[in-house]
């Protein structure tokens, strides 16, 4: 199979669902000629045209609204939200009104719209070009939460959130633009709701979310060397929550660390690791262990940079405390 | 624009724009936003509605005069005052009595309450608890109509608070820079809660930010009709001509508080007086009278007629059904549409 980039896959995405549906089409900044920061969306505005990739003026607040708007009366809006971060400037829309819409009209207005955006640190980007806040809106009920692990997933996940009828956001890492993955030529779609085991194990289940399966994923292979043997799942959306697939995983390794780049404290992990005890506790052979960001802006320092995210390392040092039975305190 | 009824320039413009028909029907949901009001005040002082509520008693003329010109495909949205817009955009009252109610007849079933109702149907993309929460909507839901060719044109009303909120500024400048088919409807009714406009806003009218977004502003007397639906017909034609927004500002006077907690202090008792000698309907009313449109006696029998209506409309509503309590979760994604 051929291999392409997650900048590629998701670029594939928006143009075959463009080209599938006239309603559907991209706004923010610096989305047109510039193709974006991270050159995602080059490309398109030659095929679709300026009045299908819309360059905004810098006013978040304001382009998110009008995508609740449009969406709200039979468009389809993907919104390009240059950074994560930016997350708190429309937060109102997002929150207050896309979310909230289709409930509190008694489920006569939809709001069809996509909110694509980024995650993650170690770019030397500070503090605020940093962020994995995907959940300040998992805690908004309306919206959906998309986390792609590849290319593969960034390109049937987008292709979903399209054609779903809800607000959806999707976070993509920063840091994986130019990861290539095996995509097919085929059209395919990946339904929300499904986690994806990557790795099949039975001593400890590592459940990891965005580029965080990467580094379970090498974590498995370490341990795997040493004798243990964990099984990697990725949920690919954390709205909804294939809690099914992660709870019958738990009950099979009766061991568990949930891996994710937002900030450990009430984070993604927090609400994972708890549905875990609160549906699996009598299968469980040790604590389920949280691994998120440190609880601290993102430094610009590299030396203190990396030392704030999971990384494979530790993830395996962790695995083999809670395989051997030995107590761990949270860092 | 309207057909023109009657081409004598020196009449007030509604009367030349408008039919006897269209202008006894203007009236008529002026009386009806005036007693529906009345009816919500006196049902939630029976009980029979919780929560708050934001009456717009004294500012009928501009909900009335600022929609005439608009058909159901037009779109508006509105504000957390906003019962009079839906009454404007011929919503069904006892369908919004339902909703105050938190019944399942209600518009949105009673998920919404006084402060979201949304009537597709009729064009009402829906009030909204956040002010200036819907001014980027609107200008997203010009952007469809331009986009998709639809032809509709979308009313923004918003209230004097929302235009120091950020969303008012960047609304207006995408919607000029893109020519996007809405009008701001500005109803300033001098408070946003208690503060006053003064205490607020740098400029003297609201209408004077048009120019910063190069799009024409106009301050009229929100509470003569015939001047609102002059200047808002205007900029609703522009806007379906395809040059672009306009911003109308609506001068007018909530008789009542901001909401129920208003105690008044902030404005006194000879200011209220003087705004209720300028009541709107009085003067739609004492306007179709006096160019024989309709008599006293007339005028008398409409008003009664609405009170009649709303008492039926608070019947249906105390009759209707609660929403089930396994429901809770339904509409909170579309897959869980029936």
């Amino acid at each position: 199979m051929r291999e392409i980039t997650l900048s590629q896959a998701v670029n594939e995405a928006l143009a075959e669902e463009m080209r599938r549906d006239p309603t559907t089409f991209i706004m923010g900044e610096d989305v047109a000629e510039a193709g974006t920061p991270f050159k995602v969306l080059s490309g398109l505005v030659e095929e679709f045209g300026t009045d299908r990739v819309i360059d905004t003026p810098i006013a978040e607040p304001g382009f998110m609204g009008m995508a609740v708007g449009a969406a709200m009366t039979g468009a389809r809006p993907i919104v390009d939200l240059m950074f994560g971060d930016f997350i708190f400037l429309i937060m109102d829309q997002l929150c207050n009104q896309a979310a909230k819409t289709h409930y509190m009209s008694g489920g006569k207005l939809n709001v069809p719209l996509v909110l694509r955006t980024n995650l993650g640190a170690t770019r030397r980007s500070a503090a605020q070009h940093s962020q994995s806040l995907q959940a300040l809106v998992a805690h908004i009920p309306g919206l959906k939460v998309a986390m792609p692990s590849s290319a593969y997933e960034a390109k049937g996940l987008m292709k979903t959130a399209i054609r779903d009828n809800n607000p959806v956001v999707i976070f993509e890492d920063k840091l994986m633009y130019q990861d290539k993955a095996p995509v097919p030529e085929e059209e395919y779609l990946i339904p929300f709701g499904v986690a994806n085991v990557k790795r099949e194990g039975s001593d400890i289940t590592l459940i990891a979310t965005s580029s965080m399966v990467q580094v379970a994923e090498k974590a498995a292979e370490m341990l795997a060397a040493e004798g243990i043997s964990a099984e990697v799942i990725d949920p690919r959306t954390i709205v909804p929550l294939d809690e099914e697939a992660l709870l019958k995983s738990v009950r099979k390794t009766s061991r568990a660390i949930v891996i994710d780049e937002g900030h450990q404290s009430y984070g993604v992990t927090a609400e994972i690791a708890s549905r875990l005890n609160e549906k699996a506790f009598y299968h469980l052979d040790a604590p389920v262990l949280r691994m998120g960001a440190m609880d601290v802006p993102v430094p610009f320092s590299p030396a203190l940079e990396d030392i704030t995210v999971p990384t494979p390392e530790g993830v395996a040092e962790n695995a083999r405390k809670l395989c051997a039975g030995e107590m761990i305190h949270a860092a | 624009m309207p057909d023109t009824a009657n081409s004598d320039t020196n009449l007030p413009y509604a009367l030349r724009a408008y039919s006897r028909e269209d202008l006894v029907g203007a009236l008529r949901k002026m009386f009806l936003i005036r007693k529906f009001e009345e009816g919500a005040e006196d049902s939630y002082t029976r009980g029979l509605i919780h929560g708050t509520m934001h009456l717009s008693i004294g500012q009928e003329a501009s909900a009335v005069g600022s929609c005439m010109s608009l058909t159901d495909a037009d779109k508006i949205t509105s504000t957390h005052r906003g019962h009079g817009h839906c009454v404007a955009k011929n919503a069904d009252l006892g369908r919004m009595f339902a909703e105050f109610f938190g019944k399942e007849t209600g518009y949105c079933r009673g998920r919404g309450g006084s402060m979201h109702i949304a009537d597709v149907e009729k064009g009402n993309l829906g009030a909204n608890g956040i002010v200036g929460g819907g001014l980027p909507i609107a200008v997203g839901a010009a952007l469809t109509a331009k986009r998709l060719g639809t032809g509709a044109v979308t009313i923004c009303f918003f209230g004097d608070g929302a235009n120091n909120e950020g969303a008012f500024h960047e609304a207006l400048n995408m919607a000029s820079v893109w020519k996007l088919p809405v009008v701001f409807v500005c109803e300033n009714n001098k408070y946003g809660m208690s503060t006053s406009i003064e205490r607020s806003t740098s400029v003297k009218n609201i209408a004077d930010r048009a120019v910063a977004y190069s799009m024409p502003g106009v301050t009229v007397d929100g509470n003569d009709f015939s001047a609102v639906t002059e200047a808002v017909d205007a900029a609703v034609a522009r806007a379906r001509a395809g040059e672009g927004p306009s911003l109308v500002e609506n001068l007018t006077y909530r008789w009542r508080g901001h909401s129920k907690s208003d105690r008044n202090r902030y404005r006194t008792k000879e200011e209220i007086a003087e705004w209720m000698e300028r009541d709107p309907i009085r003067r739609m009313a004492d306007l179709l009278v006096s160019h024989d449109i309709l008599s006293e006696a007339e005028v008398g029998a409409l008003e009664a007629e609405t009170e009649q209506e709303i008492r039926d409309a608070i019947a249906f509503a105390n009759q209707s059904p609660a929403p089930l309590i396994e429901d809770a979760t339904r509409f909170v994604y579309t897959e869980e549409m029936a």
